[in-house]
């Protein structure tokens, strides 16, 4: 039963709660840094290290942070958490981090996070509050991969910079720049919603045709 | 038009924004286009009409496939889904490939029209939509012009049309600067008798002034557009044209050039008039077609762009609604400013 | 807000207690950012004087040895080890330690956004040897060529600077202060040659006459290794 509850804390980030094409959170570095596959999976692992670290730093102490100054702490931590993740990534990739460029200190702005600790880490154990983490992170890596893989194959074709078409491949100029980080993002979002109402109706029918079982 | 008693203006229903227009009015844009399809052919041969059936063929297809199976019919019988994919052709380059055209198409009727709920739900003008996608994805091949070969190369394919999905065209003719390509990078002009014929280099339907101008006639005889749009579009490019010109002769064309050369009739008469993104009322439709003759020679004469005339009207587009909601007549007996 | 009394006497109980957990926190933050800092900066340093080197070694061919040259009080000195503003270019030295040429930094408006170059000078030829983008955001597929275009780069190996460095159309170079615009990014290749011409005007009279460059001052021995 105590299985059961951890995978679905970690699956509901995954897909059913996902902080991107369900709840709509963390656009600015979603439609910033994902037009190649590579900077999404740099900025989804960047992510991923704060929120898990935060969250699992706030639900350890969440007995200790007195309530008036919770949300100046979160800050602090999650702050602190990104410097990190700013410099590690300055010292060993620096070209992913010149193209990623304001948008890593910028994690500290992504509602996401902050949202994770006050909703959920700051109330939850350390195991459940890691494993919520884990799921939202990973999460919104997939929704930045599946945004930044449509963007490089169109419009540089090729996939983690391997090519994918013949040398005469024509770019999609437009999938690299801003107007194709919206479009993209719209066509996923109603890509999303529309297995979600697929899947509704379907339900639906099932549970009508048990019904008349009965 | 002044009217005498300021409380008695008489104004003609509707009022406000009507969601459907007639087949009618769609079949009489086509037969205006007619002329400007059949010159389109003349200038730039059997490549041209390969270029207008895939896009209409991608247009209709997308609407199609789209459309609720028991709402097809309907929504395919009033030509709306063929119009917007003729007029997308006509802006388009001779040589493009007709995987481009085909794909500017479905993001035209896809991305421009039936996202937003379908015919009349539109904000922006679809032909155009479609036009700035694939402006803003293939700039190269949206900017090679070839020269029209004229009734004797009809026959001469460009291999470009013909690339592969997902390729770059081979272009084997010699590109050619558009008269407004001329005029913007080598300061060189181009006669008026030739931009009134057509026979210069540029989009499909947008080289033969006079053709356009009669097919604006027709439909303004017919009673399908909006006068007052295309005539502020006139007067605001041909008036501010004509100011810059007495500034700078050496620098700016003479404001002829400006109403003939590149898309702006085309757009004028055929685009900007789409009842649709177009605001209802007279007042609003001034302001309108004012707006939009003046963004296209501020783009044309200060822009990076060449041309300024699809991003003058999609950005008035955008300012419909405002338009119409700053335009609307006084609620008869009520005080003025309360709506 | 609007009555500040009563918060007070919820919040005063714990007064001092928040005050401690906001400064252990902010203590605590601040020791880690600086532990990751001390421990990430050799390695930062390392790489960014890497690119700069590889940088001026593209520009400057047959260039072994390097260092940072600063416009101070009126004259071009020597400037090994200090931190580089927009007054400091470099010299380019060979195995002999002979003066070779200037790599000037340059930085201007772009189509998008500012780009920013270096570019190899030869002042004894008034001879531009080599362009180099060092960050630029143009058009992909368009204005990138300034950086990706072969072509384009190679107008700026031997390009004179006298009177001025002009973009003619793609074909149109005729004389030696000439170079090929790329086709459909006018304003891409025009920007190049303007931050060019603007960084000559301003190096113009601060530069040393040819023969009296300063000379490389023996510190860091292993700026030659390539």
């Amino acid at each position: 039963m105590k299985d059961q509850n951890a995978y679905e804390e970690f699956i509901k980030g995954v897909w059913r709660d996902n902080p991107v094409f369900v709840q709509v959170l963390g656009m600015c570095p979603m439609l910033a840094v994902t037009n190649s596959a590579i900077n999404a999976i740099v900025m989804g692992a960047a992510t991923l290290f704060v929120l898990v670290g935060s969250s699992f730093l706030v639900a350890s102490f969440k007995n200790l942070i007195p309530k008036q100054v919770r949300i100046s702490l979160y800050v602090i931590i999650i702050a602190t958490f990104v410097t990190v993740a700013d410099y590690t990534l300055l010292a060993l990739l620096p070209k992913v981090h010149k193209e990623l460029g304001a948008f890593i200190p910028l994690i500290v702005a992504n509602c996401m996070i902050l949202g994770r600790q006050e909703a959920f880490a700051s109330r939850h154990s350390i195991r459940f509050a890691v494993l919520d983490a884990l799921g939202m992170s990973s999460g919104f890596m997939l929704a930045l991969l599946a945004l930044g893989s449509v963007r490089e194959i169109l419009g540089s074709g090729s996939l983690f910079n391997v090519p994918l078409f013949g040398a005469d491949f024509e770019p999609w100029v437009i999938m690299i720049l801003p107007p194709g980080g919206f479009l993209t993002l719209g066509l996923l979002l109603l890509f999303f919603n529309w297995v979600t109402a697929r899947r509704a109706a379907f339900l639906e029918q099932v549970a009508a045709a048990e019904r008349e079982g009965l | 038009m002044a009217s005498k008693d300021p409380h008695l203006l008489l104004q003609s229903a509707p009022m406000l924004r009507q969601g459907l227009t007639t087949p009618q009015a769609m079949r009489d844009v086509l037969y205006a286009l007619t002329p400007i399809v059949l010159a389109a052919l003349w200038f730039f041969g059997l490549g041209a009409l390969l270029l207008l059936l895939v896009s209409v063929a991608g247009a209709v297809l997308t609407e199609w496939v789209f459309t609720p199976p028991e709402r097809r019919r309907e929504a395919l019988a009033d030509n709306s889904a063929a119009l917007t994919g003729l007029l997308l052709a006509l802006t388009l380059p001779p040589a493009l490939p007709l995987w481009m055209a085909f794909l500017g198409a479905v993001v035209a009727v896809g991305l421009g029209k039936v996202i937003w709920g379908g015919l009349g739900g539109n904000l922006f003008n679809p032909a155009l939509v479609g036009r700035a996608f694939l402006l803003g994805t293939f700039p190269i091949a949206m900017t090679t012009w070839v020269s029209p070969v004229g009734p004797d190369g009809f026959f001469d394919l460009s291999s470009s049309l013909f690339a592969l999905p997902f390729h770059a065209p081979a272009y084997d003719a010699v590109s050619s600067a558009t008269p407004l390509g001329l005029m913007k990078f080598q300061q060189q002009g181009t006669d008026i008798s030739r931009l009134l014929i057509g026979n210069t280099s540029g989009s499909l339907g947008e080289t033969s002034g006079l053709l356009l101008v009669l097919g604006g006639l027709y439909l303004w005889l017919r009673r399908d557009l909006d006068w007052r749009i295309p005539a502020g579009i006139f007067a605001a490019a041909g008036l501010f044209s004509l100011i810059l010109f007495l500034v700078d002769g050496s620098r700016f064309p003479n404001p002829f050039f400006t109403l003939f050369s590149g898309g702006l009739l085309l757009g004028a008469i055929y685009m900007a008039t789409d009842p649709v993104t177009s605001p209802v009322t007279p007042r609003g439709a001034w302001i309108f077609g004012l707006g939009i003759g003046l963004l296209a020679v501020l783009i044309r004469m200060f822009g990076g762009f060449p041309e300024g005339m699809m991003y003058a009207i999609l950005l008035m587009n955008a300012a419909t609604p405002l338009i119409d909601r700053y335009t609307q007549p006084r609620v008869f007996g009520r005080k003025e400013r309360s709506r | 807000m609007s009555a500040p009394g009563s918060s007070m006497a919820v919040q005063e109980p714990g007064g001092a207690r928040l005050v401690l957990a906001l400064a252990l926190a902010g203590l605590l933050s601040g020791l880690i950012i600086i532990a990751i800092f001390e421990a990430t900066l050799p390695t930062i340093t390392a790489n960014k004087a890497a690119e700069l080197r590889a940088a001026v070694f593209k520009v400057l061919p047959g260039v072994s040895r390097l260092q940072p040259l600063r416009y101070e009080g009126g004259r071009l000195i020597a400037a090994p080890g200090r931190a580089t503003d927009d007054q400091t270019i470099y010299g380019g030295y060979d195995r002999e330690q002979h003066f070779i040429g200037y790599a000037i930094p340059a930085a201007g408006p772009g189509f998008q956004d500012t780009i920013q170059l270096l570019y190899g000078y030869l002042p004894g030829e008034r001879t531009i040897v080599g362009m180099q983008i060092l960050d630029s955001r143009e058009t992909p597929g368009l204005g990138d060529k300034i950086y990706k275009d072969a072509a384009f780069v190679a107008n700026f190996d031997r390009l004179a600077v006298d009177p001025t460095v002009v973009a003619m159309k793609k074909g149109h170079k005729s004389a030696p202060n000439e170079i090929d615009a790329i086709t459909g990014a006018t304003i891409s290749s025009k920007a190049v040659v303007r931050i060019i011409n603007e960084a000559r005007e301003r190096w113009e009279g601060r530069l040393p006459p040819p023969g009296s460059e300063p000379a490389l001052t023996e510190v860091e021995g292993s700026e030659g290794k390539e």
